[in-house]
């Protein structure tokens, strides 16, 4: 009680330690706000990012099956064929451009993610979505497509990587082609190992690389959730290509993906 | 040290109060858009790419 009595005469200690304690409180709050920065406002930020890059790429709808549906009013989208042979596969491009996107029923029918060039952290990850490793094959080539994606925060696209079983369909669209590769393994590893992105994951770099004959996928997302302790690596093999004039993947439509693009609603 | 600002400021109460949050809208806007992404280049608590350290 004496304290509080002196406190309001305003004695030079009581009122150092009111200020020590208003900035306490301040610091704590700045700290508060900081993780609701980083674990909410970063998502409704990158989302929207996401949703005006997807918007802008204004690339072709995949063809409608009106044509060989009984009644006109059956306008589902056209089932593409499974192509195996040497698929089409685009240069690099340069860096932040979004060449890709990416479906992944597994994750929900309405996910749908910006593929970027680059790994950069503020510029392509944090902002556009997937970043693509640059110097990897491009998707569809042999070799290995390598991928990284926020597992939290920044629109969180690799958000449920962890939750991804084998066989599971992974569609990459270019402008013009399908990629649909399906998970193989799983493994969690150090930062450091870059293997896991090599032509032939495992291969240490420096080592020869020798012919390519599969065409491979990585995805890299952080891990444990909240931390960047270790890494969470995804691989898969591609399973087949298709034109997208020709239709829509069997994987996305039975799914029930909306594929968007132009003249479409999404 | 926030009872000081009270303090200075002019005005009737309602107007003290409306003008401090503003102030605090504001100081949380410069947070968001500036102070964190700042910040959280230092804090990496969501890198998740594989890279080569010597």
């Amino acid at each position: 009680m004496r304290h509080v009595r002196a406190g309001r005469r305003g004695g030079a200690v009581s009122s150092f330690i009111g200020v020590v304690g208003e900035l306490l409180i301040t610091a704590g709050v700045f700290l508060g706000l900081f993780v609701v920065w980083q674990l909410w406002w970063t998502d409704v930020q990158a989302d929207r990012v996401h949703t005006q890059v997807l918007a802008e790429l204004d690339w072709p709808q995949p063809p409608a099956a009106t044509e060989n549906a009984e009644d006109a009013d059956d306008d589902g989208p056209a089932i593409a064929g499974e192509h195996r042979g040497e698929p089409p596969v685009m240069d690099e491009p340069a860096d932040e451009t979004v060449f890709a996107e990416l479906y992944v029923p597994r994750w929900g029918a309405d996910y749908v993610t910006p593929v970027a060039q680059g790994i950069d952290k503020a510029r392509v990850l944090d902002r556009l979505g997937v970043g693509h490793y640059p110097g990897t094959a491009m998707p569809g080539d042999l070799g290995n497509f390598a991928t990284a994606g926020h597992r939290t925060t920044y629109g969180s696209p690799y958000q449920q990587v962890a939750e991804l079983r084998e066989g599971d369909p992974l569609v990459f669209r270019t402008e013009t082609t399908w990629y649909v590769y399906r998970k193989t393994t799983d493994e969690i590893v150090w930062p450091h190992q870059v293997e896991v992105i090599s032509p032939v994951p495992g291969l240490m770099p420096g080592e020869p690389i020798p012919d390519l004959t599969d065409r491979l996928l990585t995805l890299t997302a952080c891990h444990p959730m909240y931390s960047a302790a270790q890494r969470f690596i995804v691989y898969g093999e591609l399973d087949y290509w298709a034109p997208v004039e020709e239709g829509t993947p069997i994987e996305l439509i039975e799914a029930g993906v909306k594929v968007r693009g132009a003249g479409g609603q999404a | 040290m926030y009872g000081g600002l009270w303090r200075i400021l002019p005005g009737p109460a309602w107007f003290r109060a409306l003008f401090l949050l503003v102030l605090a809208l504001a100081l949380v806007w410069v947070c968001f858009e500036w102070a964190f992404p700042w910040l959280s280049e230092y804090v990496p608590i969501n890198d998740n790419t594989v890279e080569a350290h010597p």
